[in-house]
């Protein structure tokens, strides 16, 4: 039952950070953009999709908090200040969708807000990673770094980090989605975003081998765990090869698998630990009665059926958005 | 702990909570008035159901759209700021939340993309199912966070191990009387939410003499629906004032403002309450038994007043007793407004009669100051305890939460808060002033589930259409 919850729990986040960083990486390049034309272009891309993505981490949080309620009543409170003004990001990203065309003299609130948000939220994100990463500081099983013990050098490498990571994910799905002027600015953005990201996991390497961080152990002891790097490597590679072909679809979906190796390696260097190395999976885990609850309602017929929705609003606007005559000229 | 840090995370509490409650409360009535449009608009035929529900089915959209904006803190802010009460009855509530949450994304996710898109795409019996089921799913949505709150007002079908709530009786749980008084309360005070809205919104168009035949089917649907509903909410309300009289004897002496036991009791009907000399000034009563008859249907039964009940476990007196009568006299102003109106109506002189048509225009907050006031009776009532009788609510703060960080967090929330409610209110005003549109409603372009608000777009998005991939 445990193992069920922690699998939905996995899929949940990783759908999260897969989705919500396309919708994400898309703001912060829109931050870059200018002219009515490409912004609204940019903007219909993602449009359709942003608020499905947003659920999932909805899901994440009661999950946790059903499933596991320590781990939820441990982190969230540990990440105070940098949830919170994450939440207040993630509404002012969302409320702009909606109101940006309600109005055209107040647009430009709108468009910051919504550029502005991306930012916040996607930096707290790869802060947050990186300060699970680093070890958070913790006395007899409770949180004691403080109001701002999450951040270090090293997370706000983490957050530029993802930074880059998401605006990689957010310039293929323009690739994929778009055609014509803002498809050649994404795909000129792929290769320096993607060298930036490179640099990244090269100077977070360097960082973790100087201080000796305790996960570096994980990798001596599981030797199985370089898989991950390695397919994450050869989809670079795939990435390179087919940015130089002028393929539409393929750097997406290599970014993303990029994104799933870097997961499987983070998720599986903490097993048997939620939060690295102080509370593990089971010490989490509530109650069999709790768990037994959930099973047959949300586990077993909900959250299907989320699956299923959500490939079907996929579906439903796949292929390319395009821009008619009338508009942007 | 910080004394100030537990005050700072109570007063964002309340603020995030009371501005949430807003919209939920708002959508639940105006969904099932919806449905309600819905299947007269398919026995009858009449256009003007058509253009009003289609009119409703806008504003619905956007209010929807700021009550998952803000409802998306509240999935956060238990662990954030009341780590140990979300660790300890994290069993018991995290469950709860899940089902409400997973609820709402269904009723999101399908039938509400029917309401959209689907008019011309699917049979009229359909299209008024998916109605109906929206309408389930934001009652079923509330009964959830009603299931969660009435735990944490009277806690039943737990047992205690290391200190945390296990659960071991759900159907304790969810079926206990409390969940069943205190449920159709919240209902029914979200139906006269929308039945005073639409009424308002009705008399608005009277008063500007537009919208003729829509105008007064607002009106006359809105206050004939508060004028049957409202009779069994001070009913439902009733049964909730029996509840907390059994269960919470000190929430009752502080609504009642009874400082000593009395048997029987009398009835304290205005006062200003002292706390500090224990007492009430400028009181006017009603003498016994009529304190008993009220709170316990009985001519003699004895009343618990606050001096038999430790002062440490006294709530605050002054909140609770005023925001009862608030809301008290909110539900008796509507009782009146709505009596009077559908006589008026029934004898069709409502229309000409333009002070009663003011009254109903400006009667639209009232509903809303009932249920924020209500929900202050029944919280602050609770206090000091989070979980009645067992948790306290200074023990269930996040311990090392400090008073700086809790008030850069209010600052935030206050500030973003505001802004989108500015915002959202002038979009939903701007929506009303204009009115029903007479031409078939057309859905705008890249309108989807995921984006209720999307509805309203004045200008629709400048990219059209999707192709098919490879076309």
């Amino acid at each position: 039952m445990v193992m069920f919850w922690v699998s939905l729990l996995a899929i949940s986040i990783l759908l999260y950070v897969l989705l919500d960083g396309v919708d994400l990486g898309v703001g912060l390049l829109f931050g870059l953009s200018n002219g009515e034309a490409r912004r609204g272009a940019m903007l219909s891309a993602v449009a359709p999709i942003w608020d499905g993505n947003e659920t999932w981490l909805v899901v994440t949080a009661v999950i946790l908090w059903g499933a596991f309620p320590l781990v939820y009543a441990t982190l969230l409170s540990a990440f105070y200040l940098p949830l919170i003004v994450m939440l207040a990001g993630l509404i002012l990203r969302g409320v702009a969708f909606e109101f940006r065309y309600k109005t055209q003299r107040l647009r430009w609130i709108w468009d910051l807000s919504f550029a502005g948000g991306s930012l916040i939220a996607t930096f707290i994100q790869g802060v947050t990673v990186g300060a699970l990463v680093e070890g958070l500081q913790f006395t007899n099983g409770e949180y004691s770094g403080g109001a701002v013990g999450w951040l270090t050098p090293f997370t706000v490498l983490c957050g530029i980090g993802l930074c880059l990571g998401y605006a990689l994910l957010g310039a293929c799905w323009l690739v994929r989605k778009c055609e014509g002027e803002v498809r050649d600015i994404a795909r000129r953005q792929i290769p320096v975003l993607a060298v930036g990201v490179l640099a990244f996991l090269v100077v977070v390497f360097a960082y973790a081998l100087a201080e000796n961080l305790p996960i570096l152990h994980r990798w001596i002891d599981r030797p199985y765990l370089f898989v991950f790097p390695a397919i994450g490597a050869i989809a670079a590679t795939v990435l390179a090869l087919s940015v130089l072909n002028h393929n539409d679809y393929l750097p997406f979906h290599m970014v993303a698998l990029i994104f799933m190796s870097a997961f499987g390696t983070l998720a599986l260097s903490f097993w048997p630990y939620m939060i690295p190395f102080v509370i593990t999976v089971d010490q989490a885990a509530a109650p069999q009665s709790s768990l037994v609850f959930m099973f047959w309602g949300c586990g077993v017929i909900v959250f299907p059926l989320m699956l299923i929705y959500t490939l079907v609003s996929y579906s439903v606007f796949r292929g390319k958005v395009w821009a008619s005559g009338g508009y942007g000229h | 702990m910080d004394l100030t840090a537990l005050l700072l995370s109570r007063i964002q509490f309340a603020f995030t909570i009371t501005f949430h409650i807003i919209f939920p409360s708002f959508t639940i009535g105006l969904a099932a008035w919806l449905t309600v449009l819905e299947t007269l608009w398919i026995a009858t035929g009449r256009p003007a159901y058509r253009v009003i529900f289609d009119f409703w089915l806008k504003i619905f959209g956007v209010a929807f759209g700021l009550g998952v904006v803000s409802g998306v803190v509240m999935a956060f802010q238990f662990g954030t700021n009341w780590s140990v009460l979300s660790k300890v009855a994290g069993p018991i509530q995290g469950p709860l939340l899940m089902y409400e949450t997973f609820t709402a994304f269904m009723l999101e996710a399908s039938f509400f993309g029917v309401l959209i898109f689907g008019r011309s795409r699917v049979p009229p019996w359909f299209y008024l199912f998916s109605t109906a089921m929206v309408a389930l799913g934001t009652t079923f949505s509330a009964f959830w966070i009603m299931v969660n709150n009435s735990w944490m007002q009277v806690p039943s079908g737990y047992v205690m191990e290391n200190g945390s709530f296990v659960p071991n009786d759900w159907t304790k749980i969810i079926f206990n009387s409390v969940v069943w008084s205190r449920f159709p309360h919240m209902l029914l005070a979200s139906y006269l939410t929308g039945a005073f809205c639409v009424a308002a919104t009705g008399a608005w168009y009277v008063l500007r003499k537009e919208y003729h035949a829509e105008s007064r089917i607002m009106l006359r649907m809105g206050l004939g629906l508060a004028a049957v509903l409202m009779p069994i909410q001070l009913f439902f309300g009733h049964l909730n004032g029996i509840y907390v009289n059994t269960y919470q004897p000190s929430k009752m002496a502080a609504i009642e403002g009874r400082w000593n036991d009395e048997k029987p009791a009398g009835e304290v009907l205005f006062a200003r309450p002292d706390v500090e000399n224990r007492r009430n000034r400028f009181a006017i009563r009603l003498p016994p038994p009529f304190g008993s008859l009220i709170d316990s249907d009985s001519l003699t039964a004895g009343e618990t007043g606050l001096n038999s009940i430790p002062l440490e476990n006294w709530p605050p007196v002054v909140v609770p007793f005023f925001a009862f009568r608030i809301m008290v006299g909110c539900g008796l102003l509507m009782l009146g407004l709505a009596w009077l109106g559908s006589y008026l109506s029934y004898r069709h002189r409502l229309a000409y009669n333009r002070p009663l048509l003011w009254l109903t225009f400006l009667s639209f907050p009232l509903p809303f100051v009932a249920i924020i006031t209500g929900w202050f009776t029944a919280e602050v009532g609770r206090q000091p305890w989070v979980v009645y009788g067992v948790l306290r609510t200074a023990n269930a703060v996040t311990p090392f939460l400090t008073a700086r960080e809790a008030t850069i967090s209010l600052a935030i929330f206050c500030s973003v808060y505001a802004f989108i409610f500015l915002f959202g209110t002038f979009y939903i005003y701007r929506l009303i002033r204009i009115g029903p549109a007479r031409k078939p409603f057309e859905v705008p372009h890249l309108v989807v589930p995921n984006r209720p608000m999307s509805l309203a777009d004045e200008e629709p998005m400048p990219v059209p259409s999707h192709v098919i991939a490879g076309e």
